[in-house]
């Protein structure tokens, strides 16, 4: 009777198939909530939110420290800069490029910070297809492990203007 | 008293006293209804207004399709991006908005058998809307406001752009304070008996989340307001984010719904089907006010500024009851048509009652393909993408859009078209014209939707970024670019997008046609070419017989819904644990 009063004695309890169904879809709902907790343990791949406040202009002065000190050549005038294993790696995004293009190595872990001078960017690596937003006043620092070989684009998947289709960025694993 | 077509015997006794002032009130030749006639004016501004949106939203739709199509590459990129936030807020805020507008004044009156609260306060909201709707329009076409519907700071529009959406959010809310104001009226007039029709619980389910959303809005658009004028510093944008999504999000719980609502609705007028157990259909829209209020976190999943437990335990905590609750309407519903069409005699097989279903009424056939596309698209990739492990895959590629345009439009606003199959005929009393463009008029809309979206998740999953004008990123300072699968699933995409365009533009013919040039109509429906549902002589199971309600096919449907879901979901999670390693 959707549209019109229910019968008298209409608060009952679920019965039959509808019962079934009920628990079946309960059960699932469990493992779904079970898959993150357990795989925020056991597995490789997490989104942790790790970040930091940082005033745009300082996370400027460390990109531009870091590339001093770790720069190892240039393509088309943008600096290569290769982190030490282990260490921390910066990556600015800003109105419209990924600022410097990076050289890992493959299976190293590195603390990859990666904040925005200007307006909100999306960071999505190309072709492994990995995601994450970048906040202008966040210092979002991904733990990063490349498990492939190969030279990778970084391009920006969070509207940020009218040159928002022509930022792209390199990272280089080897 | 399943019925379309009533003989007057059949109409509910001597219904409860109304409260309607005489000569404010007519009486539906076809329900038996009681239709107020301050209530039927603003229904009829409403739904027109939202007719208006969906159409200018549509024409844009089809030029982004085309210009993501990359082998047409339509729009320049200025007008890309603004159309892009043309449609996203024509389509997601105005036309569904308006709708629900509607949608939310027919419940508290014919359904209750009351009179609208208030017509001042109505004109009040309608006219707010409306200025809000037409400024930001505005603002948007003159290139004032290229930010996206989402708006994200420190990108800062038009000071009018935000004023547009305050005076639309406000609007809202004194609409829906008079949803509440008529069911106070009618029960303290008591123009009903008992409790009230399911469909009004739905509505008022999708009303209290309204106004938790609607003063999110409130929160995150007045400071960014101020901040356009110059009167105040910028919001910090995580924060920002955080409160934007609570109003998003949350709205989409409003549509939910207020579409369950529409397919309980359809559902009964278009078969005769009555729920098995109202109780757990009110249980499950119980769940959706109590446990969607923080589903918001799925669009932060990979953002700064929140931790792993913050999202996790808003994602599962309070997603995953409400997607019970889906389940739960996902269920129920068929399960009441197959007993409906069992009850008349329909049970061939599994599916006899299936294939015997009026499909060729667009009120049924629009229901049942929202139902669908919802449940088996929609519902499986919307819970897969807001997992917060699997969202490093998905968030803002195209993914996104091909999971929404399966709950929204194929959802939503297909379920809002077949509504409209009802309204025009009982409440604006007009026939339709070109009957048959309108008995294909929802198989189109939903096939053009489906293959669209089907073409976008997987241009998505390909790593294609959405809100984004060139996949060739032709003078980029580093070459970028996507292989020739992504270009593939980008041209299916293309040509769903021009079939949905069809579906749609039919669609709004068909009711302007009907509205403003159609031939009034006195309380019959329009004859979609098949027997009209006939009341059943006596109940199809004598009432507390209950457990006698079997509905083995739905019971197929559904496993086979969840054996997708769990195939979909672990084939997510494998995929997954391909990619870098990430902390
Ligand atoms: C003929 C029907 C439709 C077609 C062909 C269509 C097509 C599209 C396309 C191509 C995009 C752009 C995706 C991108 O480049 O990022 C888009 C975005 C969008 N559409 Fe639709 N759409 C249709 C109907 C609707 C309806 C009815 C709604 C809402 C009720 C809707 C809501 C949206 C939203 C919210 C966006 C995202 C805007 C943004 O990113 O800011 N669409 N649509
Ligand atoms: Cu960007
Ligand atoms: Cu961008």
């Amino acid at each position: 009777m959707s549209i019109q009063a229910p019968e008298a004695g209409w608060f009952r309890p679920p019965s039959g198939g509808e019962r079934t169904w009920m628990g079946l879809a309960l059960v699932w709902c469990l493992v779904m909530s079970a898959m993150m907790p357990f795989w925020h343990f056991k597995g490789q791949q997490n989104s942790t939110g790790e970040s930091y406040t940082v005033e745009p202009v300082k996370f400027i002065e460390r990109v531009e420290r870091f590339v001093a000190s770790n720069k190892v050549g240039e393509d088309k005038g943008i600096p290569i800069v290769e982190p030490a294993p282990g260490g921390d790696a910066y990556l600015l995004g800003r109105m419209w490029s990924w600022y410097p293009i990076l050289k890992l190595k493959q299976g190293q872990t590195y603390r990859l910070h990666i904040s925005s001078s200007d307006l909100q960017h999306g960071f999505s690596l190309q072709p492994v297809n990995m995601n994450f937003q970048v906040l202008p006043g966040y210092d979002h620092v991904l733990t990063l492990t490349p498990t492939m070989k190969g030279d990778y684009q970084v391009i920006c998947n969070e509207f940020c203007g009218i040159g928002h289709h022509l930022m792209t960025g390199r990272i280089i694993v080897e | 008293m399943s019925t379309v077509i009533t003989s007057p015997d059949v109409i509910p006794e001597a219904p409860p006293r109304g409260n309607h002032t005489s000569g404010k009130v007519r009486t539906c030749a076809t329900t038996g209804l009681s239709v107020c006639l301050d209530a039927q004016r603003f229904i009829k501004l409403n739904a027109v207004f939202a007719v208006v949106f969906l159409a200018l939203g549509g024409i844009a739709a089809l030029m982004l399709g085309l210009t993501r199509w990359p082998a047409v590459h339509l729009l320049p990129a200025d007008w890309y991006y603004r159309l892009l936030t043309f449609h996203g807020l024509n389509m997601l805020i105005f036309w569904i908005l308006f709708m629900e507008v509607a949608i939310l004044y027919f419940a508290a009156t014919s359904l209750l058998n009351s009179r609208l609260a208030s017509a001042k306060v109505a004109w009040v909201s309608f006219g707010m809307m409306a200025v809000g709707a037409v400024m930001v329009d505005a603002v948007v076409l003159m290139g004032l406001g290229d930010v996206m519907m989402t708006s994200y700071v420190p990108l800062m529009a038009h000071p009018l752009f935000y004023l547009g959406i305050i005076l639309v959010a406000v609007g809202t809310l004194i609409a829906v304070g008079n949803f509440f104001a008529t069911i106070y009226i009618a029960k303290r007039d008591r123009t009903y008996v008992g409790s009230v029709p399911l469909v009004v619980f739905g509505a008022t389910a999708a009303a209290i989340i309204a106004v938790v959303t609607l003063l999110h809005g409130a929160v995150v658009m007045i400071p960014t307001f101020t901040w356009s004028l110059g009167w105040t510093g910028p919001p910090d944008p995580a924060w920002y984010r955080i409160v934007w999504w609570g109003l998003g999000h949350q709205s989409q719980q409003v549509n939910v719904c207020a579409m369950v609502s529409v397919w309980y609705l359809l559902g009964h007028v278009t078969t005769g089907a009555k729920p098995l157990n109202e109780a757990v259909c009110r249980s499950a829209f119980v769940l959706y006010i109590l446990f969607i209020n923080l589903a918001s976190a799925h669009h932060l999943l990979v953002d700064p500024g929140v931790s792993a437990g913050w999202k996790i335990w808003n994602t599962s905590y309070a997603m995953y009851l409400a997607v019970l609750a889906s389940m739960i309407h996902g269920f129920t519903v068929p399960a009441s048509i197959e007993v409906a069409m069992r009850g008349k005699g329909h049970i061939r097989g599994l599916f006899g009652w299936l294939a015997k279903a009026p499909w060729k009424n667009p009120g049924f056939s629009a229901m049942f393909l929202s139902l669908v596309i919802f449940g088996f698209l929609g519902g499986i990739t919307g819970v897969t993408l807001g997992t917060q492990q699997i969202n490093i895959l998905a968030h803002n590629t195209l993914r996104i859009p091909g999971h929404f345009h399966t709950t929204v439009v194929g959802g939503t606003s297909l379920a809002f078209m077949g509504l409209a199959y009802y309204v025009i005929p009982l409440i604006f009393r007009k026939d339709f014209y070109w009957k048959g463009m309108a008995r294909w008029q929802p198989y189109l809309f939903a096939i053009g939707i489906t293959v669209m979206a089907l073409g976008m998740s997987f241009a998505g999953s390909y790593g294609v970024p959405r809100r984004h004008w060139d996949v060739e990123f032709s003078g980029a300072a580093q070459a970028a670019g996507f292989g020739s699968g992504a270009h593939l699933m980008l041209g299916i995409m293309g040509v769903g997008s021009v079939l949905a365009f069809v579906g749609l533009i039919s669609f709004v013919l068909l009711a302007v046609a009907a509205v403003f040039f159609g031939k009034p109509i006195e309380g019959k429906m329009p004859s979609w070419g098949e027997a009209p549902v006939v009341a059943a002589a006596k109940p199809a199971v004598p009432a507390g017989a209950h457990d006698d309600h079997k509905a083995p096919g739905t019971m197929a449907l559904v496993i086979i819904l969840l054996v997708s879901f769990v195939v979909y979901y672990f084939a997510n999670w494998k995929a997954l644990s391909d990619v870098w390693h990430v902390r």
